[in-house]
């Protein structure tokens, strides 16, 4: 049996994979997809503990944060699109009209 | 007998009359603003004379009466509660007397001005303010009408506002007598601390049994001192009389009824009210002799060489004071207190004729430019010749026998000495010395007036207003009869203190002492005599003094001027008092207000306090607000740093657990 600690450690690193792609990534896209690696990390850590503790809870969290990533995925995308078609351009930092 | 003699209507029908007038004046008519101010206060005059017909059969003397508490703390109250004895009927008289007749007076004198009905109703809030003070039972409530005749003061003085020498005048009033409410405060202070009270009986029945302060001083002199502050900011004595001079800037009538009549003598009446505590305190006794007698002195000098007909008289009203105050000062109440009755017919008498001559020549005031006015203006001259023979202490005018008794017992009391009385008499010289020379350049000699072409505000009635005023002329009647009355009380109101019979009066009020002096009376009745002879015969001199210089030889005085010199000058500017006051108390004042008070705290402390949080919120923003980017991933770098911080935080605790 794998120890709990292990399938922490990596929820913990692709976490940390998923802030750092947010943090210093300037395409769009990217970040997105950052996103949902930050979601799925704290997914792998609810399920871990769901099986370590045999609780039924943690998964069902995990399904709920499958469907708002699925919600989002779909309305991100469709915004994506939007901001492609008016400017042209996916780096976040062109898209600055509200900026001071 | 009934005793209820309904004293609340005395005060209160002036304020009703200052009430409408000052309220409903302005859309009156001149008619109906003078009937309301002279039906008010001559109602108040009538109601006093009741009051006076009936006060021989009250069954209880003093008579209070009691309206409503005003403030109860513990064991302290005070009540509003009126307050009648021989002393303040005597008050109540003048008060209303005088000030009925110069409200008459009033009528022909301000009918032109524009503010008519305002100067009725500041004329009538006096009124209900001195008599407040004048029938309180105890110090507080005298205090309100003590700061209720200086408020009517300040604005009569200031009445023509516009003038910025009046201004500045009200306001110099205003301010020195504060300096005299201060010690008066502090004296009532004590009295609440060491008597527990204030009315006139429960304090002076505690201060009866104490004895005498004769060696060093004590809570009664300290009261008694400070008591003596207040009155010589309220009546014009050293070193506070400056005001007093400067205070003719008001209209005549507030001069004759504020500055001459009443109101300055307030300080005399609360000093006399306070007799019992001045007569256990020697030494409080003492220093209102010597301020009494140096003012009296003093201001009788300055009168010789002052040109101005009011200020002259402004003068002399401080040097009577100074009598007054001698008087209180030897232990002589009731005497002072009759110097103070008389004093209001002459001194009222002769401000209110001043005023008749002022307006005859068309505002003037200089004397220097009047003379020869007696074929002119007969019965201004008349009366006001009769107010001079009368404070020149001349028989059988009234300030013959008030001052003559003012001088024996500066000279026989126990208190007196004859240091007071040679002062006294060479006052009376300079009196009558000066107040001779104010008539004679007045009414003797030529007109010396260009011919007048514009009247002053001191103007008549309708009547007149056709020809030309080219000559000085007569005042209307409404003016010429208040005149007439008051010669008549200056003539006869000194026959009430023959054979002491004023001072008998008095005697319930001031009782004991008096019996003793009696006794001692009758041996040196020889001296008595002398010292009259003597108080008559420099009156005369100083008449004759005046006739030499200023009829026969009026060249003279010019030289005796230029032959003094200097001394001359000083005199001349008032021994430069103001100009000594204004370096030594007012430019202090003044500098230290601006650069410490206005350039030092004012706007480097409190502006600055201000203005620098101002400043540093804006600074701190300007660095804050760029956290606030609108760029998302430095929200985000900011939550993950956060979350970082509070994970590492958790950690070390988790491992130093």
């Amino acid at each position: 049996m794998v120890p709990l600690s292990y399938y922490l450690v990596l929820s913990g690193f692709l976490f940390a994979c998923g802030v750092t792609g947010f943090l210093i990534k300037r395409n769009i896209i990217t970040i997105f997809m950052s996103i949902e690696l930050m979601l799925n990390g704290v997914n792998l850590s609810f399920v871990a503990f769901a099986a370590h503790w045999h609780a039924l809870a943690g998964q069902v969290f995990v399904f709920f944060v499958m469907v708002v990533a699925a919600a989002e995925a779909a309305v991100g995308l469709a915004i994506i699109i939007a901001v492609y078609r008016t400017r042209e351009t996916l780096n976040v930092d062109q898209v600055n009209l509200l900026k001071l | 007998m009934t005793s209820n003699l309904n004293l609340w209507l005395i005060p209160v029908l002036p304020l009703a009359g200052a009430a409408i007038n000052g309220f409903l004046g302005k859309r009156s008519s001149r008619t109906a603003v003078s009937t309301v101010g002279l039906v008010f206060s001559g109602a108040a005059f009538a109601w006093a004379l009741s009051v006076a017909l009936r006060f021989a059969s009250l069954d209880q003397v003093p008579y209070q009466e009691y309206f409503a508490h005003w403030i109860r703390s513990g064991a302290f109250t005070v009540d509003f509660t009126l307050y009648l004895d021989q002393l303040s009927l005597i008050m109540l008289l003048v008060v209303t007397g005088v000030g009925f007749l110069i409200h008459i007076y009033s009528v022909g004198y301000m009918w032109d001005d524009p503010s008519y009905y305002r100067f009725f109703a500041y004329l009538n809030l006096f009124m209900f303010f001195m008599l407040t003070l004048v029938l309180a039972n105890n110090y507080l409530m005298m205090f309100i009408g003590w700061e209720g005749v200086g408020l009517a003061s300040y604005l009569l003085i200031g009445f023509w506002f516009t003038k910025d020498s009046a201004a500045s005048a009200g306001k110099k009033a205003f301010i020195v007598n504060r300096i005299g409410d201060f010690g008066f405060l502090i004296g009532i202070f004590l009295i609440i601390q060491h008597f527990g009270s204030l009315d006139f009986t429960r304090v002076f029945a505690q201060v009866q049994p104490l004895a005498a302060e004769n060696s060093g001083a004590g809570l009664l002199t300290a009261i008694g001192i400070l008591l003596m502050v207040g009155a010589c900011g309220k009546s014009a004595q050293i070193p506070l009389y400056v005001w007093l001079p400067d205070a003719m800037e008001g209209p005549t009538p507030v001069s004759a009824l504020i500055h001459a009549a009443t109101m300055v003598t307030a300080g005399v009446y609360m000093v006399s009210r306070s007799h019992t505590i001045f007569e256990r305190a020697p030494m409080a006794l003492m220093v209102v002799a010597v301020i009494g007698t140096l003012t009296a002195l003093f201001a009788a000098t300055i009168g010789i060489t002052q040109t101005d007909i009011k200020k002259v008289l402004a003068y002399s009203t401080v040097s009577q004071l100074g009598y007054m105050f001698m008087a209180c000062g030897v232990g002589a109440f009731s005497a002072g207190i009759f110097h103070l009755m008389t004093h209001a017919f002459f001194k009222g008498l002769l401000f209110l004729a001043a005023g008749s001559v002022i307006h005859a020549v068309g505002g003037e005031q200089d004397m220097r430019k009047m003379g020869g006015l007696r074929t002119y203006i007969p019965i201004t001259f008349a009366t006001m010749g009769i107010a001079t023979l009368a404070i020149a202490g001349i028989p059988p005018f009234a300030g013959f026998w008030s001052k003559d008794e003012i001088l024996w017992k500066a000279y026989s009391s126990d208190h007196g000495s004859w240091v007071f009385w040679l002062i006294g008499v060479i006052t009376a010289f300079i009196t009558s010395f000066y107040m001779f020379r104010l008539l004679f350049m007045t009414f003797w000699g030529d007109y010396h007036g260009a011919t007048v072409d514009a009247h002053g505000h001191g103007s008549h009635g309708d009547g007149h207003d056709g020809h030309g005023h080219g000559e000085p002329h007569e005042s209307p009647m409404v003016m010429l009869v208040p005149l007439m009355i008051l010669a008549l009380l200056s003539v006869v109101g000194g026959l009430v203190g023959i054979g002491n019979r004023f001072e008998h009066f008095l005697e319930p009020v001031f009782g004991t002492g008096m019996a003793t002096e009696a006794a001692g009376e009758a041996a040196s009745r020889g001296t008595e005599l002398l010292l009259m002879g003597i108080s008559v015969a420099v009156a005369l001199a100083g008449l004759i003094l005046a006739w030499v210089l200023y009829v026969s030889k009026p060249y003279l005085p010019q030289k005796i001027a230029d032959s003094l010199g200097s001394f001359y000058e000083a005199v001349l500017n008032k021994y430069y008092i103001d100009e000594l006051y204004a370096k030594l108390f007012v430019k202090p004042l003044v500098d230290g207000s601006t650069l410490i008070l206005w350039k030092g705290v004012d706007r480097k402390v409190i502006d600055d306090t201000v203005n620098n949080a101002a400043d540093g919120a804006r600074r701190v923003s300007d660095e804050v607000r760029h956290m606030q980017s609108g760029n998302l991933r430095s929200y985000a770098g900011w939550i993950a740093a956060g979350s970082a911080l509070v994970i590492a935080y958790m950690i070390w605790l988790g491992v130093g657990r």
